[in-house]
């Protein structure tokens, strides 16, 4: 059986597949490097956001960053794994790596479910406009990453297309990134 | 050289990522801790400076960034530099509400009226958790 381009073609001097993951990320940068600049410019010339930034729970985001790099350890095991050619720990591995993202998706929603309820909402004011949309946008990267994750594992367990494995690792590794500066940004200055 | 992968084909042996995770959450700690100082600077650089070199492992260790090919590193850095550029040509009329002929009379206001709802909140006791004055206006 021929092999896909993705896993064969060598034009760059990677496999076609990661250079690929990489193109994403690059355009990642700038959605996300766009968004986190605005907000970042506007709150310096709004000391008055303070008044709602204060509001974000440190603990809750703080306990979500610990949740995303502990997922993060599992996603680069699971690539780890795979490159030892064991699949089925791979497997394993990257469900753990989906367990994170569930529970990082699961705090968030009790979050947002508290804040909303206290009149907190995208329209209240600019700052929750920014908070929404920032970590409504990175909460959708978790949730794609997640799906993602769960068809490569299916693969994996059964020793296929072992090299996605780490594709997807480093796609989820980017989506912690963001979130890294996402905390400091949201939660921290207030 | 079809199927490797970055760290497989640099260095033939795995990285201790546990170690690497157990540094990750201690910075961690440090950026949560630091603002209970009250002191700007500290809260800055534990905050914001620690963000950095928390991405810096990330991508180094986890994405294997540090003996990924030249060629993703100019794609990635080329999209670093275009941001920096739309945020320095932008960030000006933003950041300051007036310059050499002009004034922006609204964010003026509206940073006059914030800071004016916020010394009440602080002076009068109240609590910044409570439902917002504003909301449900919108």
């Amino acid at each position: 059986m021929q092999k896909p381009v993705a896993t064969t073609r060598d034009v760059m001097g990677l496999p076609t597949g990661r250079l690929a993951v990489w193109w994403v990320i690059a355009s990642e940068i700038v959605i996300f490097g766009g968004l986190l600049a605005s907000y970042l410019m506007h709150r310096l010339g709004h000391p008055d956001w303070a008044s709602q930034s204060i509001v974000t729970n440190t603990w809750i985001g703080a306990f979500n960053t610990f949740v995303l790099l502990t997922s993060s350890l599992s996603a680069v095991l699971a690539h780890a794994a795979a490159e030892d050619g064991d699949g089925k720990k791979a497997a394993k591995l990257l469900l753990l790596t989906v367990l994170g993202g569930a529970v990082f998706i699961g705090v968030k929603s009790v979050e947002w479910t508290l804040e909303i309820s206290h009149g907190y909402t995208i329209t209240s004011h600019p700052f929750w406009s920014f908070y929404y949309t920032a970590a409504g946008l990175h909460a959708l990267h978790v949730i794609a990453g997640c799906v993602i994750m769960l068809f490569v594992a299916a693969d994996a367990a059964k020793g296929r297309e072992l090299q996605r494995v780490e594709y997807i690792g480093i796609y989820w590794h980017f989506v912690d990134i963001i979130w890294i500066f996402l905390f400091p940004l949201l939660y921290i200055a207030k | 050289m079809s199927e490797h992968t970055a760290s497989e084909t640099h260095e033939g042996h795995h990285r201790n990522y546990v170690k690497i995770w157990a540094i990750l959450l201690v910075l961690l700690v440090i950026s949560v801790l630091g603002p209970f100082l009250e002191i700007q600077v500290v809260t800055l650089v534990t905050a914001f400076g620690i963000a950095g070199v928390k991405a810096w492992m990330v991508a180094k260790n986890f994405m294997h960034l540090d003996v990924e090919r030249p060629i993703v590193l100019y794609i990635l850095g080329t999209c670093l530099a275009f941001m920096v550029l739309f945020y320095s040509g932008t960030a000006p009329d933003v950041m300051e509400h007036d310059g050499l002929n002009w004034e922006n009379q609204a964010a003026k206001a509206s940073v006059e009226a914030g800071l004016a709802e916020w010394e009440v909140l602080q002076g009068g006791g109240g609590d910044p958790h409570a439902e917002p004055a504003d909301a449900g206006h919108h």
